[in-house]
């Protein structure tokens, strides 16, 4: 708001400004969340409450990742909560058969589960041309029953995973858990290829005008189908993780998650209908809402409030969005203010 | 017309004038033009109803072979029993589909309407007005989802996605980990006694008087036809006097009634109000929904063909129960159909596209 008095601001970097202020903003509300609750209780800035805050967070923010370079791309990714549950039990259960199993092959297999349930969403997506809602949605169905089909009843117990695998899910290297800095780099990778890298931008003009993303000869299909690669990738490392996190799991690994997910996409600020929105937002906000689910805990509160303010938190979040753009919108259309500016 | 003024000619001009008048059809024009023609009167044929019609004897001839209980009445019973709530939440969510907006808070209102009745019930109120009163909290939750939507020009699934979590959300302090019960008899009893005289269970056959009345509205009316308007043209509907916004609030708010409808329904039937009541269904409505021939683009769509999904699912899922195949398992079959409905209308499109891609590189 105070940009409009230092003067000639391009409004291209105007509005580049305010959403690098939303992630400010989300920062600071998890730092007031936080403080609020320590000044309550100070048991909540203690070492392992912190580390706990941060893995709690991690796999919603990995999945995130993954389903903000979908959503950008004026789609949607409904099957990662199957996803994380096959790509788990699968790799659970290879780690029973080979005992022996390295454990960097369990990573590299959940990941590329992930992948291959990615890839045809993309696929579908793509070449039939149909919603990727509707092709999700169904992927969430098959997916889950197929896991179904394969856990049978059964679930895999921590003892036959070994502990070399579950080390990165309470492990932790300067107070900060493994799980946490596995995420911070994956986030980090992927936030700086979206600013700098031709191809991640054109998710950017994909999601704003598919149709002049399409004439300006962007290969949208093979973009949308990379986006929708990597978001399958990134939810079968999570389902990975998963297991290296609770050790064990059954057919109902990771169900819900893929509500989760974009509820903490959208509080981080990426604009459902695509086109904007950054993965450090959507990281930010799954830290956001996992704190303040810990600080309900810690506070007292009954734990059952959880989800209300979870929702209330959501429906905020997007009319604060609808807010800034139309605010966005009255001042690049008033003349005045265009005058100015030029 | 053509082909009987064809044959009459024909002998009559003899020879030489039969092919004259087949060619001009088919070879000066480029390609096009008959092809086309051709698509259309089959599509005309092959109806997304139609479709379903035969999918529907196709899936009782498997339901009845797979499972010798299956053509029985008391399973037709539990189809009507098992699908009853996601059948009536169906409905609204049809009309919400048609107009180009999706409500995914639906199963979270039936939960919220089940645990303000059994929460009402348990602090003394009669059954009857604990009822109206969470029939009232659907109505308010649906005119939430629609002044978010409609007044302040918010994206429906996200809306809805808040809501879904608000609705759960409230329900679950309000009873935590308890279950309320003693609701009369006379009344749970919907739960194990059909409607007297037929195999129907009160839930489907109250599912059967609104999709009449559905039917009747969305097919016969002004308000109807409007809505399919809407979902086709939303500028162009507004522009034509429809009032968008105030219909697109009224189906929110409908829906939230119909969907604490179906909360009180599951409520009775299961004779324990529970906060956690119906978790997940939404995406099983969506799901009949879509395969119900529906576009999720809006301006697409029928209540015949909803009823037919809603009975070739209940069905399926009957059939599979009975023959013990696992309910996450029978989530498979869901997926297909979900995949088949979307996919098999763009079949035709789709290798047309591909047909011109290879065309243009040689």
């Amino acid at each position: 708001m105070n940009l409009a008095t230092e003067g000639p601001v391009r409004p291209v970097r105007r509005l580049d400004s305010l959403l690098r202020a939303r992630e400010l903003g989300i920062g600071l509300a998890v730092v007031v969340v936080f403080g609020a609750t320590t000044l309550n209780n100070p048991a909540f800035a203690s070492g392992t409450s912190i580390a706990q805050l941060l893995t709690g967070a991690s796999l919603i923010a990995l999945i995130g990742v993954g389903e903000t370079l979908v959503i950008i791309t004026r789609n949607v990714d409904l099957s990662v909560g199957s996803v994380v549950g096959l790509s788990a039990y699968v790799v659970g259960r290879e780690f029973v058969n080979h005992p022996g199993m390295p454990v960097l092959v369990g990573f590299l297999l959940g990941t590329a589960v992930g992948a291959v349930v990615g890839a045809l969403n993309g696929l579908v997506t793509t070449i039939a041309r149909v919603p990727s809602l509707v092709v999700t949605l169904a992927a969430l169905y098959i997916v889950r029953g197929a896991d179904a089909l394969i856990v049978n009843g059964k679930r895999i117990d921590p003892v036959n995973i070994p502990a070399a695998y579950t080390v990165i899910g309470y492990k932790t290297v300067l107070g900060i858990p493994w799980l946490a800095v596995v995420v911070a780099v994956v986030v980090g990778v992927t936030g700086y290829a979206l600013r700098s890298f031709r191809s991640a931008r054109e998710l950017y003009a994909i999601g704003s005008n598919p149709d002049a993303a399409a004439l300006a000869g962007i290969p949208t299909g093979r973009r949308v189908f990379t986006a929708f690669l990597i978001s399958g990738s990134l939810a079968g490392l999570a389902g990975a993780l998963f297991l290296a996190e609770f050790a064990t799991v059954d057919s109902t690994g990771g169900s819900g998650y893929e509500l989760l997910v974009i509820s903490a996409v959208v509080v981080g600020g990426v604009a459902i209908f695509g086109g904007s929105g950054t993965v450090l937002g959507a990281a930010l906000g799954a830290v956001l809402l996992n704190t303040i689910n810990q600080a309900l805990v810690a506070s007292k509160v009954s734990s059952f409030w959880n989800q209300a303010v979870a929702g209330a938190l959501l429906l905020i979040a997007i009319a604060f969005d609808r807010w800034l753009s139309l605010r966005i919108a009255r001042r690049l259309r008033s003349p005045e203010r265009a005058n100015s500016d030029t | 017309m053509t082909p009987e003024l064809d044959s009459a000619s024909s002998p009559v001009v003899g020879d030489r004038a039969g092919p004259p008048l087949i060619a001009p059809a088919s070879s000066p024009t480029p390609s096009g033009h008959p092809p086309q023609r051709l698509r259309s009167s089959a599509a005309g044929l092959v109806r997304w109803e139609t479709g379903l019609v035969l999918v529907l004897i196709g899936s009782l001839i498997f339901d009845s072979r797979i499972s010798e209980n299956f053509l029985n009445k008391t399973t037709f019973f539990y189809v009507g029993l098992n699908m009853g709530e996601i059948a009536l939440m169906s409905l609204p969510l049809l009309l919400i589909v048609l107009v180009g907006e999706i409500d995914l808070s639906v199963a979270a209102m039936l939960g919220l309407s089940g645990t303000v009745m059994g929460l009402l019930f348990q602090q003394g109120w009669s059954v009857w007005a604990a009822m109206l009163a969470s029939l009232f909290v659907g109505a308010l939750g649906g005119a939430l989802n629609g002044f978010l939507i409609t007044r302040m020009g918010l994206p429906s699934i996200a809306v809805t996605i808040g809501t879904l979590t608000l609705f759960r959300g409230i329900a679950e302090p309000l009873l935590g980990a308890n279950s309320v019960t003693g609701f009369p008899v006379s009344l749970t009893n919907i739960g194990i006694i059909p409607i007297p005289g037929t195999y129907l269970s009160y839930s489907i056959g109250l599912f059967f008087v609104l999709a009449i009345c559905f039917a009747v509205v969305l097919h016969g009316t002004r308000l109807g036809r409007s809505l399919f308007a809407i979902g086709l043209q939303t500028e162009a509907a507004r522009f034509s006097g429809i009032r968008v916004q105030r219909i697109k609030f009224g189906l929110y708010v409908l829906s939230g009634v119909i969907c604490a409808l179906a909360g009180v329904l599951f409520t009775l039937k299961s004779s324990s109000a529970r906060y956690d009541a119906g978790v997940g269904l939404e995406l099983n409505v969506v799901a009949i929904v879509l395969f119900g021939g529906v576009s999720i683009f809006g301006g697409r769509g029928s209540v015949l063909g909803v009823v037919l999904s809603l009975i070739i699912v209940g069905c399926l899922d009957q059939a599979l129960s009975q023959i013990n195949v696992d309910q996450q398992v029978q989530n498979i079959i869901t997926g297909v159909l979900l995949l088949i409905s979307v996919i098999l209308p763009n079949v035709s499109e789709a290798v047309r596209r591909i047909r011109a891609r290879a065309r243009r590189r040689t």
